[in-house]
């Protein structure tokens, strides 16, 4: 059985290829791309909300995008149980659609970061990271805004529920402010739902999923999501 | 019709690096006695109605629902007359 996964396209997403690409062609399952302006899901079992700039950040991350009218359908999909993950400008639409709670803010340097990170896999109970064998990956980021920020209450109940899925690290595993890339609360990369079948992360794994590329550490949440899904 | 402004801000337990940033540049300027700067954005447009109840509630929801995040911006408004 071959999963269908559905690409939303926005004005200004530029990974929605990649997220094509490992989909498609790597993990030889079903793809396909869905315009922001359409409603149909065409009967996606997985949606990805790519990375990007989707309405060039005006106003703020993904503040706009979260307005499209394949975002109906998508939380629609989401509230009903459905597999969404949202990476980077993903994630910040997942958060401004209200989704996931809590904020990304710009980088504590006010710089734009693109460089490999380590991620601690700091709970393996969704269906991107039950079966990755590993507890520390390397995957890239490149974001101005991923300097995630919520209340207290929020932080707490995220940490109680076990929703904080990845934390930025150093390369044995270790979560310190040294391998904070952006200042965000709590060194974290990713969060899920409590419902647990929406996963946002800064983290680009479909940047780390070709060998050619030189790095495989992201086709493991692909792959966890696979056997997931299909066992 | 009305004019609106509405004036968002971060609200003050966000860090802003972005007026650190500013600031430093300030500093290198010679501008010593300035602190505390915070960048927020101003937005303006029109309503189109007499009734300034309308516009005063058209201006918040339209802020509450998309100008604003409430997770980290509070906003500020006000509404004059206009041909």
């Amino acid at each position: 059985m071959k999963l269908k996964f559905g690409v939303v396209v926005f004005p200004g997403s530029n990974c929605d290829h990649d997220a094509y690409y490992v989909t498609k062609k790597l993990l030889d399952q079903e793809s396909e791309f869905l315009w922001h302006k359409e409603k149909d899901l065409k009967n996606s079992d997985v949606i990805i909300l790519p990375g990007g700039f989707s309405y060039g950040d005006y106003l703020r991350t993904g503040a706009i995008a979260r307005f499209s009218p394949i975002m109906e359908s998508v939380i629609k999909f989401a509230n009903s149980g459905g597999i969404v993950l949202g990476i980077c400008n993903g994630f910040q639409i997942l958060l401004e659609a209200g989704l996931l709670p809590g904020v990304l803010l710009k980088n504590e340097s006010t710089k734009f970061i693109c460089k490999d990170v380590f991620l601690k896999i700091q709970s393996k109970n969704t269906s991107f990271t039950a079966f990755v064998e590993k507890d520390v990956l390397q995957i890239s980021i490149a974001h101005g805004d991923g300097n995630y920020f919520a209340d207290e209450k929020t932080l707490a109940e995220l940490k109680n529920n076990d929703q904080i899925v990845f934390q930025y690290c150093n390369r044995k595993g270790d979560v310190d402010s040294e391998s904070n890339p952006n200042g965000s609360l709590m060194n974290i990369a990713g969060i899920t739902n409590k419902e647990r079948n929406i996963l946002g992360m800064m983290p680009h794994p479909e940047r780390c999923s070709d060998k050619i590329l030189g790095n495989t550490d992201g086709i493991e949440l692909f792959n966890s999501l696979i056997k997931y899904l299909t066992n | 019709m009305y004019k609106a402004t509405v004036i968002v801000k971060k609200r003050a337990k966000i860090l802003d690096p972005q007026g650190k940033a500013v600031e430093q540049g300030a500093k290198l300027l010679g501008f010593n006695d300035i602190s505390k700067t915070r960048i927020g954005k101003y937005i303006e447009f029109f309503v189109n109605t007499t009734d300034f109840e309308t516009a005063k509630n058209e201006v918040i929801a339209y802020s509450e629902k998309l100008l604003v995040n409430p997770n980290m911006e509070d906003f500020e408004y006000s509404l004059e007359k206009a041909e």
